[in-house]
């Protein structure tokens, strides 16, 4: 998330202590629930069962099974800490993290090396993987699209990632005033829960954004629903309100 | 270099029913979880607990779904029936102010009395059975969370790493002290005396509570002509009693019992044990959860102790089981904090019901007396609340885990 970052070593560098005791601490930050990322622990369980249930229907599996993604290739972009990453690993998939961020990618590395995850972070982007030519069998985009500079250009490389027969998921948040009110002025400000400037106005992202750019690069819609949080119960979950935050779930036709 | 054990998922420390039977839900809604139960006593000697427990109807619907009523009901007796009195010694006549008809559903009564040993058999044998590792005698000397795994120290020497430590280690629990958490607790100038006794005339599965100066006095009915006694005293009182010789002690008894069922005589060992509240201040932290008497020890007036401990069960089962759906880390904070959230508020609620009964019952002064019995008659005239009250003995009320409901996982 830093802007001034150093590409730490390609192959079988030194390693420098002070950076891995660095590295090392970021990811008990990354890691910790009531800690910094706290709203992103909060949000995972929602996101991970929209991810389980629409996966497993998709290709077929069983939703109760605890390795119900085994041998499915699945590719994380923006993967930061590996909030997500790892979940679906230990669901069974073979898990890609990309993050422009290498120090995110470093520190996702140290903690899945400390859960005995096999993990293949690589400090890259979606344009970079789509121009080598890699494909998964699904695709998690999730939180994303609102951070980046050229949106349509993005998710035309994302778009390229997916498998024939394939999934993206792609969670963002909607530009309304409903949106500017509850995720800025609300969770920024009022609640704190994420630093001021984490999301700006004009970078939010509707649901008619992504569907041309992903429609036009051969994706079919499939899906979307609203995520909201219930105070009374502590937790987000799903609802039918897109107007804040929202997934929307694509396929690309075999 | 030692052998490298296998890692676990969950370590349970405690092999009583509450940790038996949290081995058994998790294993068998999800097999593949690596499940170990450490207990210091020998495999064979946990079921030596000779005192025998009401096992209300939604727990009963839990040990069902875990395959193992079948083999408790025969030894098992039914409740049919439930009567409150309050009372003087001295009283020649018991009013009755209160009756229950112990059913939930036509056919399934509120509770059942269970032996506790023959319980602890049936689900040591269903947890082996399952492919549950129970570690015997041994006992958790240390353990230090990290930040994927908890290294847990055993009195043999033995180290495992798990997921998940959870303490089902009783109202005094090792584990807790271990982890540093304290505790709320209230003490009573009470003890509980439990004994077991056979009567001459069947007791048609009648539970009776008299309210006694001294505290609650409860005959719950056992298979045969036997009953379970839960008999509150002073403390100084219950000790000399257990400690004196059996004439006397038969005789206060028989004092309290009452003539109804016939000669009475001993048919077990007698205890003492001191009656309190004890609340731990937190019920989980990183890699640890607390569950059963080692989270709440509360006053048995109600009979909730080990109903209590079985939601615990159910409630964090299926917490578990559902974050490993989500390939989520069982041991992690935020998901063990789902558990937390689900069982305080329920059990504080207990224990203050439980706290607010017994000081209003063990009372001896003429106003409490005369406002707690026009209370027990009101409520005797009013079947709706009777039956709220018997759905809540029986643990059917408010937001139940799945497996309490008789549901899977």
């Amino acid at each position: 998330m830093s802007a001034a970052e150093t590409v730490a070593g390609g192959s079988g560098t030194t390693v420098d202590d002070a950076e891995v005791a660095r590295f090392s601490a970021m990811a008990a930050e990354w890691w910790n629930p009531a800690g910094k990322f706290r709203p992103l622990h909060k949000f995972n369980p929602v996101r991970l069962a929209y991810i389980k249930r629409q996966v497993s229907a998709h290709f077929g599996r069983d939703e109760k099974a605890p390795d119900a993604f085994a041998g499915l290739r699945l590719l994380d972009i923006g993967c930061g800490g590996g909030l997500l990453s790892e979940p679906m690993a230990r669901l069974g998939a073979h898990v890609t993290g990309a993050d422009a961020s290498s120090t995110n990618i470093e520190v996702a590395k140290i903690h899945a090396a400390s859960s005995d995850l096999a993990i293949d972070y690589r400090a890259t982007t979606a344009e970079a993987l789509a121009a080598a030519g890699e494909q998964f069998d699904v695709v998690l985009n999730m939180e994303v699209v609102e951070h980046v500079a050229d949106v349509p250009l993005y998710l035309e490389a994302c778009a390229q990632l997916v498998k024939p027969g394939g999934l993206m998921f792609v969670a963002t948040i909607n530009r309304t005033l409903k949106a500017y009110a509850l995720a800025i002025v609300g969770a920024e400000v009022v609640l704190r829960w994420l630093p001021r400037g984490t999301h700006t106005y004009e970078k939010l992202v509707r649901p008619q954004e992504l569907l041309e750019p992903l429609t036009a690069a051969g994706l079919r819609e499939m899906e979307r629903c609203g995520v909201s949080f219930d105070p009374l119960r502590d937790r987000w979950q799903e609802t039918s309100d897109t107007d804040v935050n929202y997934m929307m779930l694509f396929s690309r036709p075999t | 270099m030692g052998i490298q054990m296998d890692e676990l998922d969950v370590l349970v420390g405690g092999g009583g029913y509450v940790g038996l039977s949290l081995a058994v839900a998790l294993k068998q809604a999800d097999p593949g979880l690596r499940v170990a139960v450490v207990d210091m006593r020998p495999r064979e000697a946990l079921s030596k607990d000779p005192r025998a427990s009401a096992v209300a109807a939604a727990a009963s619907r839990m040990l069902d779904r875990l395959g193992v009523w079948s083999k408790i009901a025969p030894h098992a007796q039914p409740m049919m029936e439930m009567i409150v009195t309050d009372s003087r010694l001295r009283d020649a006549v018991r009013p009755v102010f209160l009756t229950f008809d112990g059913e939930v559903e036509p056919g399934e009564p509120f509770a059942h009395m269970v032996p506790n040993g023959h319980m602890v058999a049936v689900l040591a044998d269903r947890a082996e059975e399952l492919g549950v590792e129970l570690i015997t005698p041994d006992a958790v000397s240390g353990f230090a969370s990290g930040p994927s795994d908890v290294e847990i120290r055993l009195a043999s020497g033995a180290v495992r790493k798990a997921k998940l430590l959870v303490a089902a280690d009783g109202v005094r629990s090792k584990l807790r002290d271990l982890a540093g958490i304290g505790t709320v607790r209230w003490e009573y100038d009470q003890s509980g005396i439990v004994t077991t006794v056979a009567h001459e005339r069947p007791h048609e599965g009648r539970a009776e509570e008299h309210f006694l100066p001294s505290g609650p006095f409860a005959i719950l009915p056992l298979t045969g002509n036997r009953s379970s006694l839960v008999w509150t005293e002073r403390r100084n009182d219950a000790e000399r009693l257990v400690k004196g010789d059996d004439f006397t002690f038969e005789l206060e008894l028989e004092r309290r019992f009452g003539h109804h069922l016939g000669k009475l005589s001993l048919d077990g060992p007698r205890y003492a044990f001191p009656l309190g509240l004890t609340l731990a201040r937190a019920f989980v932290q990183p890699r640890l959860a607390l569950a059963g008497d080692a989270a709440h020890g509360i006053h048995p007036i109600a009979g909730q102790g080990l109903n209590l401990g079985f939601k615990d069960v159910a409630a964090l089962a299926e917490v578990l089981v559902e974050a490993r759906r989500l390939g989520e880390d069982i041991g992690a904070l935020d998901v063990l904090e789902r558990y937390e959230r689900w069982r305080r508020f329920d059990t504080f609620r207990m224990g203050v019901v439980t706290d607010v009964l017994n000081r209003l019952f063990s009372n001896d002064m003429d106003v409490v007396r005369a406002v707690r019995d026009v209370g027990l008659g009101l409520v005797d005239r009013m079947p709706s609340l009777k039956r709220f009250f018997i759905r809540q003995a029986a643990g059917l009320e408010g937001p139940s885990p799945r497996l309490l409901t008789g549901e899977a996982i």
